[in-house]
């Protein structure tokens, strides 16, 4: 398969009164055809911003994309004038975020949310849009489609809402979907339906996905290769599977201890990672994580370490001391 | 009959809990009443909390899950009386606290505390973290004397794990797990018997949370403290408590000791919860059968007749929709409110 997203060494900094803050620092990855890839960490990490780096939505004068390449389907997003980025929002990348409410326009009907898209996308005349809507909300599980169109959104549930969303960012067939936290404010049930239905959805329509997310377990249940960050950077890669069952990397192995987990018997005690997130406008020298890693060694503190290869496949990690977690880490299984 | 401590079984785990009730709460019901408004819409009432009863032993953590809207946050502010309950009962430290004067009320409340979600909106901006522990100690006249309150502070600060210097802080210029910990450092001052946790650790990042849960289990065993752990992560719930009680819609529909719960969960509704979890390992989730419960969780102006939970419930059976099942002990220490449990 054939690359459809290259984020090559993308460099988005904000100007705050702390000083300048890079929230994405060189980050460069890709999404293949009808993948799923996700992008994990914590707040702050600069999962979000990379997202809406992408999208080119990076809100201005304090926020500035200063260097690097977002190559679509060939293209560097990041050259095209505003018009033509606009034909690519919305028609050739969608979008579902955290909490549908906010992104959804409360005096317009469903109907018009979605009929909107496909009338300047698409090109189609109303009563096709309004076809095509109905269609849409069937597709993501809504039922009663046609009487659904004509309410609003404070007349949808959380769940209904988030499905609305689905519906929206696929309906002018999309090549890429970017979910930025799309279950985080659900409840866990209504997670699990809307995972199901993204997943399936995917699936059928082969479309690519980029997840974004801090939950491990959405992961897991999710993606094919998955990046994690710390402080702007990528500091692992890898498919999820080798990224769960032999993480190369101290933050993502302390991640995965971190998390009490119900297939394992309980712990008497959890292992956290110590000490406090860093703070983006004082950075140490060298890896920003060695303040709290448990295999730092001198050079960490000098020198930031690049990604590297570190097992099979793409699999790689930007710590120095890899080899020796490698040695001391190879989990049982 | 309602599930009291007494039949349960001891809790395991190096928490040994006394035996004597610390808390008692008798079919606790919060009802509000909502619209009728200038709106004119309908005037209803949302059964926030319909007829709860448990109790809590002192030292031990009993975790109450759920989703939003089934009652858990509600049923722990009619507990510290910040919400003044529709009818039943809560009996702390043998007293009831319905029938207790606003003073009475007051000296009660130095006994139990509350730890937030979200301790930015809990903590008073213009104040320093030190002025923050300081007030509780004044007001309640733990230490009235100032130089031995700033003695305090420091100490208090010492045993969440921050440093001296932190007295002199304020909020914002503390990380989130940094603030839970004044947050918690708050709720000791006073030296309580019960703390009531509500969704401590939810709103903190992962490599955070295990820090603040060890740092409670911690205090919990330093100075003996009950705590009511109200959170819908299930896996956090399964870590701190002893025992677990899962609410839905205002009702609670099983409760048993952590093992047992987890283990043999008897109610649909526990079991489609411990089910829906997705578990950070690609290979195990690869091979999980995903039986997604249906539907949503229907509104508490309007609950379902019968079992509230049957009309998403895989097993429901024609009785179901008629009648309410009774929360029943179905094994020992292990109740469960299923007619097919």
């Amino acid at each position: 398969m054939g690359k459809l997203l290259e984020v090559k060494n993308l460099q988005t900094h904000f100007l705050t009164r702390g000083g300048v803050v890079r929230a994405v620092d060189g980050v460069s990855w890709d999404v293949e055809e009808g993948e799923t890839v996700a992008l994990v960490g914590e707040s702050g990490c600069g999962k979000s911003v990379t997202a809406l780096s992408i999208m080119r939505l990076v809100a201005p004068p304090a926020g500035r994309i200063v260097g690097g390449q977002v190559i679509f389907k060939g293209r560097d997003l990041l050259t095209l004038g505003e018009e033509e980025m606009r034909r690519v929002r919305g028609r050739e990348i969608g979008m579902i975020f955290q909490e549908p409410m906010t992104s959804l326009n409360p005096v317009l009907t469903i109907g018009r949310q979605l009929t909107e898209g496909l009338e300047i996308h698409l090109g189609m005349s109303g009563d096709d849009a309004k076809r095509r809507a109905a269609e849409l909300l069937g597709m993501v599980g809504i039922p009663d489609p046609a009487r659904r169109l004509g309410q609003y959104p404070h007349q949808f549930s959380g769940g209904m809402r988030q499905r609305m969303m689905i519906a929206m960012a696929l309906a002018c067939d999309p090549a890429l979907v970017l979910a930025d936290e799309p279950t985080t404010a659900l409840d866990v049930t209504i997670q699990a339906q809307i995972l199901e239905l993204m997943k399936d959805l995917a699936r059928r329509l082969g479309v690519a996905m980029l997840i974004i997310t801090h939950n491990l377990g959405v992961v897991a249940r999710y993606a094919d290769r998955v990046n994690v960050m710390y402080a702007g950077r990528i500091i692992e890669r890898g498919t999820a599977r080798e990224l769960y069952g032999r993480p190369r990397h101290p933050y993502t192995l302390g991640l995965l201890r971190s998390v009490p987990r119900l297939d394992e018997p309980r712990r008497a005690r959890l292992a956290p990672i110590e000490g406090q997130p860093p703070d983006l406008t004082r950075l140490p020298p060298g890896c920003a994580f060695a303040p709290r890693c448990a295999f730092v060694v001198e050079r960490c503190g000098r020198e930031a370490p690049p990604l590297a290869a570190v097992g099979d496949g793409d699999h790689v990690s930007a710590c120095w001391e890899s080899a020796r977690l490698q040695r001391e880490h190879e989990p049982a299984r | 009959m309602s599930p009291r401590a007494e039949s349960a079984p001891a809790p395991a785990g190096h928490r040994a809990a006394t035996g004597e009730v610390l808390l008692e709460v008798r079919d606790l019901v919060k009802h509000f009443t909502v619209g009728g408004g200038m709106f004119g819409g309908r005037a209803g009432t949302v059964r926030a909390v319909d007829g709860v009863s448990f109790t809590l032993r002192r030292g031990e953590t009993l975790g109450l899950v759920g989703e939003s809207g089934c009652g858990k946050t509600t049923t722990g502010r009619c507990i510290l009386q910040l919400e003044r309950p529709t009818s039943g009962q809560v009996m702390f430290e043998g007293r009831e606290l319905g029938t207790l004067s606003d003073a009475d009320l007051r000296s009660m409340r130095r006994r139990m505390q509350v730890i937030f979600q979200d301790p930015y909106a809990s903590l008073n901006p213009r104040m320093t973290v030190g002025q923050i522990l300081a007030e509780p100690l004044a007001v309640h006249g733990v230490v009235p004397d100032r130089q031995r309150r700033r003695e305090r502070v420091r100490d208090l600060l010492s045993r969440v794990g921050l440093l001296p210097q932190h007295a002199d802080r304020y909020p914002h210029q503390l990380s989130g797990g940094q603030r839970q910990r004044v947050g918690i450092a708050r709720a000791l001052a006073v030296e309580p018997s019960l703390i009531v946790c509500d969704e401590p650790v939810s709103a903190l990042d992962v490599s955070i949370q295990a820090q603040i849960i060890n740092l409670l289990e911690d205090l919990q065993s330093e100075f003996g403290l009950t705590y009511l752990f109200i959170a819908h992560d299930l896996a956090v719930v399964r870590h701190i408590s002893d025992r677990v009680a899962v609410m839905y819609l205002g009702k609670m529909v099983e409760i048993a000791d952590r093992r047992e719960l987890y283990d043999s969960p008897l109610h649909p509704y526990t079991k489609a919860l411990l089910a829906a979890v997705p578990i950070p390992d690609p290979v195990l989730e690869a091979q999980r059968v995903h039986s997604v419960l249906v539907g949503e969780v229907p509104s508490p102006l309007n609950p379902p007749s019968g079992c509230v939970f049957h009309p998403r419930c895989p097993i429901a059976i024609d009785r179901c929709r008629g009648e309410v099942p009774p929360l029943r002990e179905v094994m020992p220490g292990h109740w469960a409110a299923c007619l097919l449990a």
